[in-house]
């Protein structure tokens, strides 16, 4: 592109577009220190190419199609100096509405000013059950704040509040805490819930403590207590990290004023429909910053409430029916995916995290063995065990792999051909011939390892997939995890191993690499009690807009269909009414019932317990024993609600989780309130009576 | 002797533009003083930046603008390569990564562009004066996008404003044919619907607050709120220096640097806005007349370029304290503290003098 003419530029305007040196007055001072050591610099500027307009006799040519241009520029900056003149003309009229037109306004606002704007937060939304129970709510009351900006020395300071207002060392460790957390400008409580006599005492000697104040402040408050808590979580005072997202997502300024955020559970999911939009207030100060009047309120608005498919009555029966197990419980109705019941044993207060957890209460929490903190229902992740089996009944039957009549000879164990590898039913010598209306009814394993082979580990993975398992199941609350339904690509991603014949011989008992949270199992239940089609899981039924009282719906629709046949449907389903009869796996937990439950029991392992972990030693046994399982749902015809069950340590599903299942669906049902508490529950300590029969 | 030396300080220097800078620069010490609440050590601080600013002016003067051409492709590359490096290496303060620091100190590279886009934009569209064509504006646009995304991005969409505003004006001057520009601005205005529809509800809120600061006046909404308060509180002849309540009561933010005009109008009035814009015409009108009268393309853009960004700053910055602009961080030119917009600023007035000075020594 760059090339140098071969000759002299013969006109007055050399190539890189300057006069040559010759008409410049600089050559004949002689060259400048600065010049000589610019031309000293190791670039230099490339030659450019020829001109188009270059002919060697066309002289005025090139003159005219210059002057022509500099005509041209000349009129653009005239254009130029017009728009400056224009947009100066703009301004200065601007300056004219303000400073002469509205002159009266802003002096007044100036004078007042002083004016200074407060921020109203806004009452955060209610949640409520299903039935209008409130699960978390507001109230009002007084907290004694210091603003370390202003205030003195903070322990001398303390030491002379005590005086007046009663401070526990567990209030000064926490204001200690929050004090290093706080956000820029913020005033930091001492003590919430003042008692009138401790307001009026502080407000007789307030002039001895400049930068502390009284406020009345909303409080949350969750009157169930441990009831729920995983559901509804809770909030707490906003951190930096938090305020720093809420600068990202440019809401800050909704939370002026504010001090609370919602963590985990519904509060966390929904904190943006709860919290609601600040309001502020126009207010005039004196000298000394104290306001002295408003002048205009803009009010908040509050945020919406949050009304659930959740029945506190059901989740209560629930949560009594662990006595004192760990374990999980997640209710669905099939027919909407609105979740009635939603377990995790043991449970926590919510209330001791809004105002900021002491340390000794977090300890407490956070080190039990027990682990109340964690949501079982929707993080923990277990085999299915045999509540697998159903799922794979109907897999066998709508592929063609079994039908009805279909009947083995039941040995005891299972040899996989080739590899000569065994694998044993749960029940030694077999449970003798077996279809599979009786392999679901007696739990028989071998049975399922015979059909897990003929499907094929990809036929389980997508017949099953379908039921949700292997896959988040979009319920709304945060943390959920994802389970595993292995596929042979899955296992090749995750291990960059083949996949052997004897995996899929496992899984089709719900072990092996299965694994899958309380809340897929009862998502998985609900689609086949509602055949096949799927509403997706919701805690929140509807959001009701503060302001209108309106109603939104969410998850109104179903969002997903397949076919199933109605006569496989039928089958299996007889198969799981038949185990909680006489006879099944369930049967005596639900004897005398007076509706059909469709259900089956299951039982998983603990795996990866070593000895020398560091359990309590007197529990020790206990948590070696395997965790129960129960998925069932009923009224078997028409199913009013579908569930599963996790009881962790438990033994066996038919003993120790369908009995929970009895209560929950008594209830629902029946209306039947259950018997006083302890006799719904086996004590901790008293192994269960474990028949044969009952056995898984 | 003496004649000599006042010579050789002065030779270069254009006496118009000198005494027209000397009272802006007045008026920014006392508009500073009471701004600063009577801060010395602040005013100090800011005679300190003229004295670097006015030095860095001077030695601009004195460089021959076919020098600066030569340093176009160099220093152009250097901002880049710097910009770079900010991207990759920058620190982060207040939540934009604007700095870089070269182990002595920090620099901030999109400052250099403020200048280097428009050399070098002048510098192509000089070599390649006869034969311009759509391609050499083709190429000068990527010459400048390129730049102006990278500060966007830190983000900084003050500087990316001068920035792009500079180009713009170098291509405007170039040539750049009418059918683009209102094409271009026709595609834009067709566009923003669309934008509109893809944006989150948020970000829509932040662009309602824009156009109405008193939607939020607890976020975005606060500065201009207490800007016009201060402006229209000023009346005619305001309140007299020291006196201004808004300023000094402490509800004017970045009363020293961005809304030093705030304080300014709320203390001396309209009539003192109508002294500062004329002032800021006397500049604007000087530059531009140097440019028509430069005697090469390389100088005429340069001259215009520099001489409208320092418009862009005046209007930009008047415009958003009065409320008829959104807020982007672009100082009042030679008022505002801050060392780093001073010294731009004052080394383009340097390049114009030198433009005008030595094309006036070549007439001689």
């Amino acid at each position: 592109m760059f090339f140098r003419l071969p000759f002299k530029w013969p006109f007055g305007r050399s190539r890189s577009g300057f006069r040559p040196p010759a008409r410049g007055i600089e050559v004949s001072r002689g060259p400048s220190k600065f010049r000589m050591w610019l031309s000293r610099l190791p670039f230099k500027v490339p030659a450019g190419p020829p001109r188009s307009g270059f002919r060697p006799n066309a002289r005025g040519v090139e003159m005219r199609d210059l002057s022509r241009e500099l005509e041209r520029f000349h009129w653009r900056l005239a254009v130029c100096a017009a728009s400056v003149v224009l947009l100066f003309f703009v301004l200065l009229l601007r300056f004219f509405y303000l400073q002469v037109i509205q002159h009266d306004y802003y002096m007044t606002l100036a004078e007042q000013n002083r004016i200074s704007i407060v921020p109203v937060v806004p009452n955060r939304g209610l949640i409520l059950d299903r039935n209008g129970v409130v699960l978390a709510h507001n109230y009002s009351a007084y907290t004694l704040e210091i603003s370390p900006k202003s205030a003195g020395p903070l322990d001398e300071l303390l030491d002379q509040l005590s005086e007046l207002v009663d401070i526990q060392p567990r209030d000064r460790k926490r204001f200690r805490k929050l004090l290093d957390e706080r956000r820029e400008l913020d005033s930091v409580p001492v003590r919430t819930r003042l008692t009138d006599e401790e307001v009026a005492r502080f407000s007789v000697n307030r002039h001895r403590f400049p930068g502390v104040q009284i406020n009345a402040r909303l409080f949350r408050h969750y009157p169930n207590g441990e009831i729920a808590s995983h559901v509804i979580g809770y909030i707490g005072r906003i951190s930096e990290k938090e305020q720093t997202k809420l600068e990202e997502r440019g809401v800050a300024a909704n939370y002026r004023g504010a001090d609370y955020i919602g963590k985990v559970g519904l509060e966390g999911r929904y904190e943006e429909d709860l919290h609601g939009v600040a309001g502020f207030e126009e207010v005039e100060t004196d000298a000394g910053g104290r306001s002295v009047r408003t002048l205009r309120t803009t009010l908040p608005v509050s945020g919406n409430n949050l009304h659930l498919a959740l029945d506190l009555r059901v989740q209560e029966i629930a949560e009594r029916a662990f006595g004192k197990f760990r374990g999980a419980l997640v209710a669905i109705e099939p027919s909407t995916g609105g979740v009635v019941a939603f377990v995790s044993r043991p449970g926590f207060d919510p209330n001791l995290f809004v105002e900021g957890i002491d340390s000794q209460n977090w300890d407490l929490l956070n080190n039990s063995p027990d682990k109340p903190l964690n949501n079982r229902s929707l993080q923990g992740v277990y085999p299915p065990g045999s509540t697998f089996k159903p799922f794979m009944a109907l897999a066998g039957l709508e592929l063609g792999k079994r039908t009805p009549d279909y009947t083995i000879s039941d040995p005891g164990f299972f040899v996989l051909g080739g590899a000569g590898h065994v694998y044993r039913d749960w029940k030694k010598g077999g449970h003798g011939m077996v279809n599979l209306h009786r392999s679901l009814v007696i739990s028989c394993d071998t049975y399922y390892y015979g059909l897990a082979q003929d499907l094929g580990i990809d036929n389980i993975h997508r017949f099953i997939g379908q039921f949700g398992l292997g896959r988040r199941t979009g319920i709304d609350i945060d943390g959920e995890s994802t389970g595993l339904l292995p596929s042979q690509e899955w296992k090749m991603r995750r291990f960059k191993q083949k996949w052997f014949g004897g995996d899929t011989i496992s899984v089709g008992i719900g072990q092996g690499y299965n694994l899958a949270t309380p809340v897929q199992l009862a998502f998985a239940t609900a689609i086949l009690a509602n055949r096949g089609i799927v509403y997706r899981p919701h805690l929140v039924r509807q959001i009701e807009d503060s302001q209108s009282g309106e109603r939104r719906t969410i998850e109104a629709q179903p969002f997903n269909k397949f076919t199933i046949s109605e006569e496989n449907l039928q089958r299996v389903r007889n198969a799981m009414i038949d185990v909680n009869r006489p006879g099944g796996t369930a049967g005596a937990a639900f004897s005398g019932a007076e509706y059909a439950v469709a259900g089956k029991t299951g039982t998983a392992q603990v795996v990866g317990m070593k000895a020398g972990e560091k359990y309590d030693e007197a529990r020790t046994p206990e948590r070696y024993r395997d965790h129960a399982l129960y998925i069932a749902y009923a009224p078997a015809e028409a199913p009013k609600l579908a569930l599963a069950i996790l009881v962790e340590n438990g033994g066996h599903g038919g003993s120790v989780a369908a009995p929970i299942a009895r209560a929950v669906f008594d209830y629902v049902i029946l209306g039947k309130e259950p018997k006083p508490p302890k006799e719904a529950a086996p004590p901790k300590d008293a192994a269960p009576a474990v028949q044969e029969d009952e056995h898984d | 002797m003496i004649d000599k030396i006042i010579g050789f300080f002065t030779r270069h220097l254009d006496p118009f533009l000198m005494i027209v800078v000397a009272a802006l620069l007045g008026i920014g010490m006392v508009v500073l003083y009471s701004a600063s609440g009577g801060n010395f050590s602040r005013v100090g601080g800011q005679l300190l930046n003229m004295g670097v600013a006015v030095s860095v002016m001077w030695i601009a003067a004195n460089v021959p603008p076919q020098h600066l051409a030569r340093l176009a492709l160099p220093v152009y590359a250097l901002g880049l390569a710097l910009l770079v490096g900010v991207a990759l290496f920058g620190e982060i303060s207040n939540g934009a990564r604007r700095w870089l620091n070269i182990g002595v100190t920090r620099i901030q590279p999109s400052e250099i562009m403020k200048i280097g886009v428009p050399l070098m934009l002048a510098w192509y569209f000089d070599r390649y004066e006869a034969i311009l064509k759509l391609k050499d504006f083709a190429i000068g646009a990527i010459v400048l996008a390129v730049p102006v995304g990278f500060i966007a991005k830190q983000p900084d969409l003050g500087t990316a404003l001068l920035v792009s505003s500079a180009g713009f004006y170098v291509l405007f001057l170039a040539g750049l044919s009418w059918k683009i520009i209102v094409g271009l601005g026709a595609v834009i205005a067709g566009c923003l619907p669309i934008l509109w529809g893809m944006m989150h509800d948020y970000q829509r809120q932040r662009v309602l607050t824009m156009l109405d600061p008193s939607q939020d006046p607890l976020g975005s909404g606060y500065h201009t709120i207490q800007s016009t308060i201060a402006m229209g509180s000023g009346g005619l002849f305001g309140k007299g220096w020291l006196n201004g309540t808004q300023a000094r009561l402490d509800f004017l933010p970045e009363r020293t640097t961005d809304f030093v005009f705030a304080v300014y109008s709320e203390e001396f009035g309209l009539f003192g806005n109508l002294v500062l814009l004329v002032l800021f015409v006397l500049v604007i009108g000087r530059g531009l007349y140097i440019s028509a009268n430069a005697s090469v393309l390389f100088s005429r853009l340069l001259a215009g370029a520099v001489t409208l960004t320092f418009f862009t700053y005046a209007f930009v910055n008047m415009g958003m304290v009065s409320g008829i602009l959104p807020v982007v961080g672009v100082p009042l030119p030679l008022i505002s503290y801050g060392g780093t917009s001073l010294v731009t600023l004052l080394f383009g007035l340097g390049i114009l003098m030198s433009i005008h000075t030595h094309k006036r020594l070549v007439k001689g």
